[in-house]
């Protein structure tokens, strides 16, 4: 029990301070460097080399700001909404297998058997901070991001909770651990043929995985409020929404809290559809084959091996985020009620629809 | 689960239940009521009913009680505030709560199953979601069904009853 709470103690510390929270600060900076590349700038480049001291520069520069409460707000309200939008994406990361065993311990914070439920329903508490700050700042903009973001999140959990169900058909179990275990079986939901190219069956089950892989990467961006869906915070039209109130720190919070959401959705996207932390290595050790590495491996080997596991499910990650980016900085935003048609009338059908896709392969083909 | 976690949860789930009957601010209560919820599924989850717990984070907590702090923003808050408490009406709905528990626990206490020890929970085998599912399933195929129709019927009268009128 003491070594449970021990390692439970120094995995929690680990992910959280020395991966998530230097993982948020970098991809603000990774988005102002990628965006000035899209956009032929050149972005922050005067702190440090290549300016990658700036996030700490702009840490300090968060904390030392005037911290300014407007007289008409709802004090309490006003404090606690900027919390609870930070911590929903901190804890949702506590089910997601970041690697596979080190000195024999799983990497999963906590290895619950309704993983991808609890995703979701922390996922869905996000919702209040937002609405909170909304309307604790007693101002038309902030209330207008706030009602437009809670309406947002409620249509697009139903497409992000419907398209997950192909998975959950196939593997069996809520937990994530067993999806992962399952896609180092039988092929990354992603792409289920490389490696059995011969086998029809793949190459149908194929079909309901991408329509999965797409509705619930939309939706993800829609959780997030990423463009092309922030339609709670659109600078243009109302004037940062939500946050327009908050200054110092705690806009500082809802500004982590969204890239905290962002690195939390990736993490879940490559565990759902790319394998989690498998990546098999080729050998040309008698022969050509595919070498799978984790930590159960004795000595040495075992912990290269679930270090190497961490590393492959965070590079992972990493390139998920870069391709947040990337649709940012490309895609104009949607007008609202195009927003809402497209939860409603067509993610909801499609994910609907691809239950029924997958089900009925099931049924008629076992693999 | 040791038992401590257990009266935590338990003072904090009455804490902000009684929380929603005293704040005057709507919104206080909405709030209170999630923590409330977030209490009970944690009771829920010390007895290995992980479903259920996250069920009703889910479903309460992020769903109903979004949508309930949704209305209560629209509305206007201020009437509400200045209501005072009377307090002949709160004394007599505290002799009648009061009433209540007392006979819960004379019947509760007559119980003859409940005057010994519970036995220990048994240790399922199996996942709580496939049990559930299981028995959704399988023993209670039909009501499940009968209630699957009566949910869509509900469904396609909320939908024919927000409708605005052709004109």
């Amino acid at each position: 029990m003491a070594y449970f709470i021990v390692t439970s103690l120094l995995k929690i510390v680990g992910i959280l301070f020395l991966v998530i929270l230097p993982m948020v600060s970098y991809s603000v900076y990774a988005e102002r460097r990628v965006s000035a590349f899209i956009q032929d700038r050149r972005g922050p480049n005067r702190v440090g080399p290549a300016g990658l001291f700036q996030p700490i520069a702009d840490i300090f520069k968060l904390l030392l700001k005037e911290d300014f409460t407007p007289r008409t707000v709802n004090t309490f309200y006003y404090w606690l909404a900027p919390c609870l939008a930070m911590m929903p994406a901190i804890i949702t990361i506590a089910v997601v297998p970041f690697g596979s065993t080190l000195f024999g311990v799983p990497m999963v914070i906590a290895d619950i058997n309704v993983g991808i439920l609890y995703v979701f329903a922390i996922a869905s508490l996000g919702v209040y901070g937002i609405v909170l700050a909304g309307w604790a700042s007693n101002s038309k903009y902030p209330f207008l991001g706030g009602v437009r973001s809670s309406s947002q999140m409620i249509s697009y959990e139903l497409s992000l909770g419907l398209a997950v169900i192909p998975i959950f058909l196939l593997v069996g179990s809520l937990r994530l651990t067993s999806v992962v275990r399952y896609q180092i079986e039988h092929g990354w939901f992603i792409a289920p043929f490389i490696g059995d190219w011969m086998n029809p069956w793949k190459w149908l089950l194929a079909i309901p995985m991408l329509i999965s892989f797409v509705v619930f990467a939309i939706a993800i961006f829609a959780e997030t409020n990423r463009l092309p869906f922030d339609l709670p915070e659109a600078e243009q039209e109302l004037a940062g929404g939500y946050n327009t109130e908050y200054s110092s720190m705690k806009f500082a919070l809802f500004f982590l809290g969204e890239y905290a959401a962002m690195i939390t959705g990736s993490a879940i996207i490559v565990t759902l559809f790319f394998g989690g932390w498998h990546l098999p290595l080729p050998s040309w050790h008698g022969g050509f084959h595919w070498v799978f590495v984790d930590g159960n491996a004795p000595g040495w080997r075992g912990v290269i091996g679930g270090l190497f596991n961490i590393a492959t499910f965070f590079t992972k990650v990493a390139v998920l985020i870069f391709m947040f980016m990337w649709v940012r900085w490309t895609l104009p935003r949607f007008r609202y009620d195009q927003l809402m048609r497209l939860g409603w009338l067509f993610f909801f059908e499609i994910a609907l629809v691809n239950i029924f896709i997958a089900a009925g392969i099931l049924a008629f083909i076992r693999p | 689960m040791p038992a401590f976690l257990f009266w935590i949860f338990a003072l904090l789930m009455l804490i902000f239940g009684a929380a929603v009957v005293v704040n005057r601010n709507p919104v206080a209560s909405a709030l209170s009521l999630v923590v409330s919820f977030l209490g009970l599924a944690a009771l829920f989850m010390s007895l290995d009913a992980y479903f259920i717990g996250i069920i009703q984070v889910l479903v309460y907590a992020g769903a109903v009680m979004v949508l309930f702090l949704f209305i209560i923003m629209l509305l206007d808050l201020r009437a509400e505030e200045r209501r005072q408490i009377s307090w002949l009406t709160s004394a007599g709905a505290i002799a009648v709560a009061l009433a209540l528990l007392l006979q819960i626990f004379y019947v509760v206490g007559h119980f003859k199953s409940a005057q010994q020890p519970f036995p220990p929970l048994a240790r399922s085998t199996t996942d709580d979601v496939r049990n559930i599912g299981l028995l959704l399933f399988g023993n209670y195929n039909l009501p499940f069904q009968i209630i699957g129709i009566l949910v869509l019927v509900a469904t396609i009268g909320v939908v024919l009853l927000s409708r605005r009128e052709p004109r």
